[in-house]
Parts: structure tokens; C-alpha cells; sequence
């Protein structure tokens, strides 16, 4: 009788059904999720920032909080040069930590626990911070595959190993934000349905292990939402600043 | 009526899941690709809507204000440091005027303690001096008074002397002889009438 644990994350049409040539855009439940994340961070952020007061109040001072975090966060990786890129990695942030949060409350649908989802916001920043790097070096941004001081006989092994690992990123980002969510969200309802099937006399036990999960499902929210910004950094600060 | 609500929800959504777990039979759904185009259009105009007004409005907005309250508080702290600045040197000068009237104080006392010993000490000798003036006076009046007091004395007993002999003899008699008798008897008993 305990439902599937993966239908949670099933995608279905709300409202009718809309295309554009061949393609199916109809608006769905991610779909309104995706709108409920932007917004409330619109609302929030808007209201934060209309009033400034000396002393903030308590949306202020989060809408400033989180600014200065993320401020700090990308002078700390990537340093003064990727200032023109705060707002999008604010955004980026702002954007997957809200889809994440919002996926907490039950009966709702986590946006981020879809691959597609993820695979497109990662290979958007893959290919934008290659095109970065071509940008700012020439094809001197191909000495990222060159590390110094590596002896001549080893160069052409850790050359296809740079090589390899530079293209795995938008995989690995994108796989890690979507592995985290999808396997908290499924835990949760797994140890949800034990509850059900255990009834009232053994059904305390997974009860409390699933409160016990929401908060680590919270931390974990927060802080793939964090990874996510500060890899972007990361990748950033490669084609900011070649080390190599 | 809410929790009526609330139980009928659950209810549906149960029938719900449970229709949507007899259509798709196992697997993962994110593998579905059926509605991969529409989360990617969506995923890019909410994105895309979302990254545009935050950085051309809000972003600007927040920045603005947190410069603004930097400044201003920058502002009340170099203030604040200047007035304390300005108290600090205004408590010096209070010292400084404090530390010069206690020395100004201590020389007036110091000068008046000089002129008050000084006035005693010039009366004292004055006053000495009268006194031993007066001293000197006296004694020499004592010894004029002494010295003429013999004589005097001298006179009186030869006065009486010869009033007593007239009485009891009735015959005058010849003062020169009385008083050499009494000179005489001053002489033998000088001691015993004057004193010193």
C-alpha cells in the first residue's frame, strides 16, 4: 500500500497543453515551482531592499545578510574580478536554495531533484565560464590543462587527465545538486512509509528518524544551494585568474 | 471545516499517487524525457526573469543601501572621534588651568606666609626693643629712686630725731650733730633697712 517512493518526483501537465512546433512546453508542476522560487525571492528581495533604515528590519537585514554572504563568498574564491558576475551567481544561489527549500514542504515538488533541470544550469555555466576564459586568455586558457612543474614524461598523461576533468564538471555539478535532493527526498519517503505500514505500534521509530531527516534534509538543502554557488566560483576564478 | 478539507486532500492525493504509480511503472521519472523541453524553457524564463530584475533593480538597490549606511556610519564614527577628539584636548586645558591656579595659589600663600613672619618678626624686634627700653627705664628710675631713697631717709629720721628730742628734752638741738649720728647708723646698717 506504501506509494512508490519515486512518484513524488513524477512531472505532470497543469493546465492544457502547449507546443511550440514539436515541443511540448505545456506548464507543469516544476514548471510552477521554478515561478514560485523566482517569485518569493523577488517579493522578498524587493521588499528587503525598498526601505533603508539605518537600523534594518528583519527582511533588510536578510536580504543584506545574504548579500554580503555571497559577496564575501566570491571575493573569498574567485577575487575582485568576478564582480561583474555577482548577480548571476546571487541569482544562481538564491535560485537553487529557494527550488531546495521549497521542495522541503511536504506535497510540493523540488525542482533541483530533476537532472535536467541541474544538467542545464551546469553546462550553462560550464560553457559560459569556457567561453570566459577564451575571452580573457586567447588560447593561453589551454595552459589550464598544463599544470607547472610536472615532469615531461608524466605531461601527456595529466594533460588527458585535466582534459577529462574539465569536461566531467558540468556532470559532477549538475549530478551532485540532483543525487543529494532526489536521495533525501526518497529517504524521507521511504522512512515516511514505514511509518504507514508500521502502524501505531511500530510506527514511531521511522516517524522519529524522519524528523530526524527533515532537519538533515534542510542542512543538506542549504548547503548543496551553497556548493553549487561556490563551484561556480571556483570555475569562475579558473578562467578569471590562469594559475597554471 | 479546514481539517475536513485537510483529511480530503490527503485522501485524494492518496488515490492520486496511487493512480499515477499504476501509470508509470517503476524508473527513475527524471529519465522520462517527456517533459525535459518544457523544464528546460521554463527553468530558462523563470531563471531568466529572475537574473535580469535581480541584477537591474534589486541587486543596485541593496548595494546602494548598504554603501549608504557604511558611509553614514563612517560618518557618526568620524564625529564621534572628532567631539572626542575636541573633549579630550577641552579636559587637557581644564588640567592645565587647574595645575596653573593651584601653583599660582601656593605662591600667593607662600609670599603672604614670608610677609606675615617677616611682619611678626620686625614687630617682635621693635617690641623687644621697647621693652628693653622700658626695662633699662625702670631700672634706671630704681636706681635713681635707690640712690636718692637714703638720702630722703636720712632727712626724715633726722627730722624726726630732732622733733623727738625737742619733745622729750624740749631744747633745740644742733641738727648737724643728729645727722652725723644718723649717717653713722645708716652706714652701720645699710643692709638692714634697703634691701638689695
Amino acid at each position: 500500500m506504501a506509494a512508490n517512493p519515486m512518484t513524488q518526483f513524477e512531472v505532470y501537465r497543469i493546465g492544457p497543453e502547449i507546443k511550440i512546433g514539436a515541443f511540448d512546453i505545456s506548464f507543469t508542476n516544476a514548471s510552477l515551482f521554478m515561478v514560485i522560487s523566482s517569485f518569493a525571492i523577488l517579493i522578498i528581495f524587493n521588499f528587503g531592499s525598498k526601505k533603508n533604515s539605518i537600523l534594518p528590519n528583519k527582511l533588510q537585514l536578510l536580504t543584506e545578510l545574504s548579500y554580503s554572504f555571497v559577496s564575501k563568498m566570491i571575493n573569498d574564491t574567485a577575487g575582485s574580478k568576478a564582480k561583474p558576475y555577482f548577480s548571476f551567481i546571487f541569482s544562481l544561489f538564491m535560485f537553487v536554495l529557494f527550488c531546495n527549500m521549497f521542495g522541503m514542504i511536504p506535497y510540493t515538488f523540488t525542482v533541483t531533484s530533476h537532472i535536467i533541470v541541474t544538467f542545464v544550469l551546469a553546462a550553462f555555466i560550464f560553457i559560459g565560464v569556457t567561453i570566459i576564459g577564451f575571452i580573457k586568455h586567447g588560447f593561453g586558457y589551454l595552459k589550464l590543462f598544463v599544470p607547472s612543474g610536472v615532469p615531461i614524461v608524466l605531461l601527456p598523461l595529466i594533460v588527458v587527465i585535466e582534459i577529462i576533468s574539465y569536461l566531467s564538471r558540468p556532470i559532477s555539478l549538475s549530478v551532485r545538486l540532483f543525487a543529494n535532493m532526489m536521495a533525501g527526498h526518497t529517504m524521507m519517503k521511504v522512512f515516511g512509509g514505514f511509518v504507514i505500514s508500521l502502524g501505531i505500534v511500530g510506527g514511531w521509530l521511522p516517524l522519529s528518524f524522519s524528523v530526524a531527516l527533515t532537519g538533515l534534509e534542510i542542512l543538506v538543502a542549504f548547503l548543496q544551494a551553497y556548493v553549487f554557488a561556490i563551484l561556480t566560483c571556483i570555475y569562475l576564478n579558473d578562467a578569471l585568474n590562469l594559475h597554471h | 471545516m479546514i481539517k475536513k478539507i485537510f483529511f480530503q486532500s490527503i485522501f485524494f492525493n492518496f488515490f492520486f499517487l496511487k493512480e499515477v504509480f499504476s501509470a508509470e511503472s517503476g524508473g527513475m521519472p527524471q529519465l522520462n524525457p517527456e517533459f525535459w523541453v518544457s523544464q528546460v524553457f521554463w527553468l530558462t524564463l523563470t531563471f531568466g526573469v529572475l537574473y535580469v530584475v535581480l541584477s537591474k533593480l534589486i541587486l543596485p538597490k541593496i548595494s546602494a543601501n548598504l554603501e549608504l549606511r557604511k558611509s553614514q556610519i563612517q560618518e557618526n564614527v568620524e564625529a564621534a572621534e572628532k567631539q572626542r577628539e575636541n573633549s579630550e584636548s577641552k579636559l587637557k586645558e581644564y588640567d592645565q588651568i587647574v595645575l596653573k591656579s593651584k601653583l599660582e595659589a601656593k605662591d600667593i600663600l607662600k609670599s603672604a606666609r614670608e610677609k606675615v613672619l617677616k611682619d611678626i618678626n620686625s614687630k617682635k624686634e621693635i617690641l623687644d626693643k621697647q621693652i628693653d627700653e622700658e626695662i633699662n627705664n625702670a631700672e634706671k628710675e630704681i636706681e635713681m629712686l635707690r640712690k636718692s631713697a637714703s638720702g630722703k631717709i636720712n632727712k626724715i629720721a633726722i627730722e624726726t630725731s630732732s622733733d623727738l628730742i625737742k619733745k622729750l628734752i624740749g631744747t633745740e638741738v644742733n641738727s648737724s650733730s643728729i645727722s652725723a649720728i644718723v649717717e653713722d647708723l645708716s652706714k652701720r646698717n645699710g643692709g638692714k633697712y634697703y634691701g638689695s
